[in-house]
């Protein structure tokens, strides 16, 4: 490692801008969300900083609301693994990642896609695993339906061991092997028809957070796309799921916590700090602060005006308005705290949405984001940053040219990338061959 | 359609997939060796290049190797085997857009079934049906992935600040398709492809696959071994494109030959006579090349039978378009669920 020796590393990855209203698509800088020169364009200034690697989100029906297709923000995205693909030809040491659904694939299929990323990228290849349990969903495929909560992950489990059998159908000699499995998602058999791949197995992201999927990450997962931004709920984030793993007779360092991040950067702190409320601003246009407040309320709300004050009605707590998009808990209790933010403060709803959306996780100067990046990794809060750019495609340019070349000065980010894959930026182990 | 009649070549990269005693190896150098190939190709100016493919055969997936070459050339046509019998119709229209979006326009798909048990095992979702029905359901797949390509107006994408809408929702469209094996309700999750739709390349040889060929190819392949029955084949399909409603002016016939030419009597010359004869004979639209030997077959197909034909005026010398479809000589569809008038005049270049 061309590092300091003792030092605990910080793991980066870039994640391409998504479909939702973080994503800015209004600023004149916004380019395509779609045309392969954005994908190339991110993925360079990942692979020029170093880090370990580029991810995609997936989707896989477009959302809808209040039976309608979401207008506001970024719509349609391509098919990841096939971009992947292509990345793998414009990046030489870059970890390509995925996010593909389980629930509506299957395991030899997806096995063989991406044992074949792992060898087209010389041994870059990354699946993101995510379930999917709703109809709505299901209606754009053959299996349909609904699954239950507890399901997904049984079949999400199930699914990448099956993976995993098939990744090992070939003896590390190039050899081979007939498999079958059976079990009681999958029953199949035959010959894997893709050698062993450079990584052995590529590497597994899990992104979920309930009890289930911290488990499941803990028996199978390489690295957690976690949620938890701030110091105090990422540490106890991290412990938890570090706590985990010695029941699977894992070590910690087997799985690396890596949660998404938003960032802003000044001149001076104060500089960021405004920079950062002009994001916020940005991405709650006037139409997006009613949206925001249909996703809690659950009802139509056109007709109130953004620069106005908050509903008084109550939401509706059985709304099928939203589809598509994960709905929040206890929308009664956020209402009521989000009236009593605007009445004490003289909010209008586009002003209490923007205060109330997510803040960004670190806003200052180059050096302040520097030493908060390197305090969350070294006290247990974190691994390493997934970084969610507000702007298509330049987005992480500000940070690869000036918060990387701080992190290398306080000796917790590589100065070259010491191997050629993935596992090897990640500092993971090869995986045993269970042949 | 009054466009001038034009030679069509492609070639297949991946015969036979490989053999398991050097598949580790060739996993290894696919990319590498693809890129090599397609180059040569692609020095050429051919229409086209195959990558076959199945979840039965040693190898890689064609779509991925394709999608790894497109960075690395830029004007070849680019055309994996994809199957319909064990995949989601919706994930593999996806693939081929997406395929289309990176290679900037020349992406195609050859559409294949899974007829064998060993195959349905593979995947344990169904046993395998008879092969006509596979036919008719590969059919499908071919009209939802035209749909679901179409479900994004091309203009759907507005970026109004005004009214802080980034699609205009009007010229997104549900597709709602119900087929005998499956459903999809739409619309695409990826914005229209480039070509619009990415062409569709179907095997015409076996009859069960005939009738899905002239319904849905944009290119048919068909194996014959005289002029006379490839003329024949050819009127067939274009019958049947006409029973389908289609211009037969807008599907091109290519014979496929498996050509050693080593072997070949007359070695690459008389290739070109043969393709020049019965192009000219109006028997076939042009000729898909699957080499004995990719390396060897290949090189010296463009150094020797390509250049003889160019010289001939038969073939370009260069690309003159940017898309596949451009190569071609197939207009770029409009949408079928175009809503602005101004569409359907097909002003589109």
């Amino acid at each position: 490692m061309s590092t300091a020796p003792g030092r605990k590393q910080i793991h980066l990855a870039a994640h391409f801008p998504g479909v939702n209203s973080t994503t800015v698509w209004a600023d004149p800088r916004s380019g395509s969300q779609i045309d392969f020169s954005s994908f190339e364009h991110l993925a360079r200034t990942a692979e020029r900083g170093l880090f370990d690697f580029f991810f995609l989100a997936e989707g896989l029906r477009l959302r809808e609301h209040n039976g309608r297709i979401h207008d506001l923000d970024v719509v349609g995205r391509p098919e990841s693994i096939t971009v992947l693909n292509a990345l793998a030809a414009v990046t030489d040491r870059l970890g390509l990642a995925g996010t593909v659904n389980a629930t509506f694939n299957e395991p030899y299929e997806l096995a063989r896609r991406f044992a074949s990323l792992d060898h087209l990228s010389a041994g870059r290849a990354a699946w993101n695993v995510v379930t999917s349990s709703d109809a709505f969903t299901g209606e754009n495929f053959r299996r349909g339906g609904y699954l239950d909560r507890a399901d997904r992950y049984t079949r999400a489990a199930e699914f990448l061991t099956t993976a995993r059998e098939l990744w090992d159908s070939w003896t590390p000699e190039g050899e081979p092997r007939p498999f079958a499995h059976s079990g009681p998602q999958f029953g199949i058999e035959g010959e894997f028809t893709v050698p062993r791949s450079p990584q052995g197995h590529p590497v597994v992201i899990q992104a979920g957070d309930s009890a289930e999927g911290r488990e499941f990450a803990a028996s199978a997962a390489d690295v957690i796309f976690s949620r938890h931004s701030t110091l105090e709920a990422g540490r106890e984030f991290y412990a938890d799921a570090k706590g985990r793993l010695a029941r699977y007779g894992r070590a910690p360092e087997d799985l690396k916590i890596m949660p998404a991040v938003t960032y802003a950067l000044g001149d001076t702190d104060a500089e960021a700090q405004e920079r950062a409320a002009e994001i916020r601003r940005q991405q709650v246009s006037p139409q997006n602060a009613i949206f925001a407040l249909e996703q809690i309320w659950g009802r139509d709300l056109s007709g109130y005006d953004p620069d106005g004050p908050l509903p008084d009605v109550d939401p509706d707590p059985d709304s099928t308005l939203v589809q598509g998009r994960v709905r929040v808990a206890d929308p009664v209790a956020v209402a009521r705290k989000w009236r009593a933010l605007s009445e004490a403060r003289g909010l209008s709803i586009r002003q209490t949405v923007i205060e109330t959306s997510g803040r960004q996780s670190f806003v200052g100067t180059p050096e302040t984001v520097a030493a908060a990046l390197e305090e969350f990794v070294v006290t247990g809060a974190a691994d390493g940053f997934i970084l969610v750019p507000h702007l298509t495609p330049g987005g992480l340019d500000d940070f690869v040219d000036r918060v990387v070349p701080l992190l290398q000065e306080r000796g917790v980010f590589r100065t070259e990338y010491s191997g050629t894959t993935l596992r090897s930026h990640l500092g993971l182990p090869e995986p045993v061959w269970k042949g | 359609m009054t466009s001038t009649r034009t030679l069509h070549l492609a070639a297949e990269l991946a015969p036979g997939g490989s053999p398991a005693s050097s598949a580790s190896a060739d996993a290894r150098t696919a990319a590498a060796r693809t890129v090599a190939l397609a180059r040569l190709a692609e020095a050429a100016a051919l229409d086209f290049l195959t990558h076959d493919d199945s979840f039965g055969r040693p190898g890689l997936d064609a779509l991925a190797v394709l999608a790894r070459v497109a960075p690395e050339t830029r004007s070849v046509g680019l055309v994996p085997t994809v199957t319909t019998t064990h995949t989601e119709p919706f994930h593999v229209q996806a693939a081929v857009a997406t395929l289309d979006w990176v290679s900037r326009g020349r992406a195609g798909w050859r559409i294949a079934v899974s007829p064998t048990a060993a195959e349905a095992r593979l995947i344990g979702r169904r046993p395998v049906p008879p092969t006509a029905e596979l036919w008719q359901e590969a059919g499908e797949v071919a009209e939802v992935s035209r749909k679901l390509w179409d479900s994004w107006e091309d203009d759907a994408e507005i970026r109004d600040v005004t009214t802080g809408r980034f699609v205009d929702r009007r010229k997104l469209h549900y597709v709602n398709f119900q087929g005998s094996t499956f459903s999809v309700k739409g619309p695409s999750i990826v914005p229209r492809p480039p070509q619009g739709n990415p062409v569709t390349v179907v095997d015409a040889t076996r009859p069960a696959a005939r009738d899905t060929a002239a319904h849905h190819a944009d290119v048919a392949l068909i194996r014959a071994s005289s002029a006379e029955e490839a003329a024949a084949l050819r009127a067939e399909l274009h019958q049947g494109a006409r029973a389908h409603g289609r211009d037969p002016g807008q599907l091109r016939v290519l014979l496929s030959a498996t050509v050693d030419l080593d072997a070949y009597e007359g070695g690459p010359g008389a290739l070109a006579e043969l393709i020049a004869g019965w192009y000219g004979g109006g028997a076939v639209d042009g000729f898909h090349l699957v080499p004995a030997v990719p390396e060897r077959d290949l090189e010296r197909f463009t150094a020797e039978t390509v250049t003889r034909l160019g010289d001939r005026g038969l073939f370009r010398k260069a690309y003159e378009g940017t898309t596949l479809r451009d190569h071609l000589g197939l207009t770029r569809p409009v949408s079928q669920y175009a809503t602005d008038a101004r569409a359907t005049t097909g002003a589109r270049a």
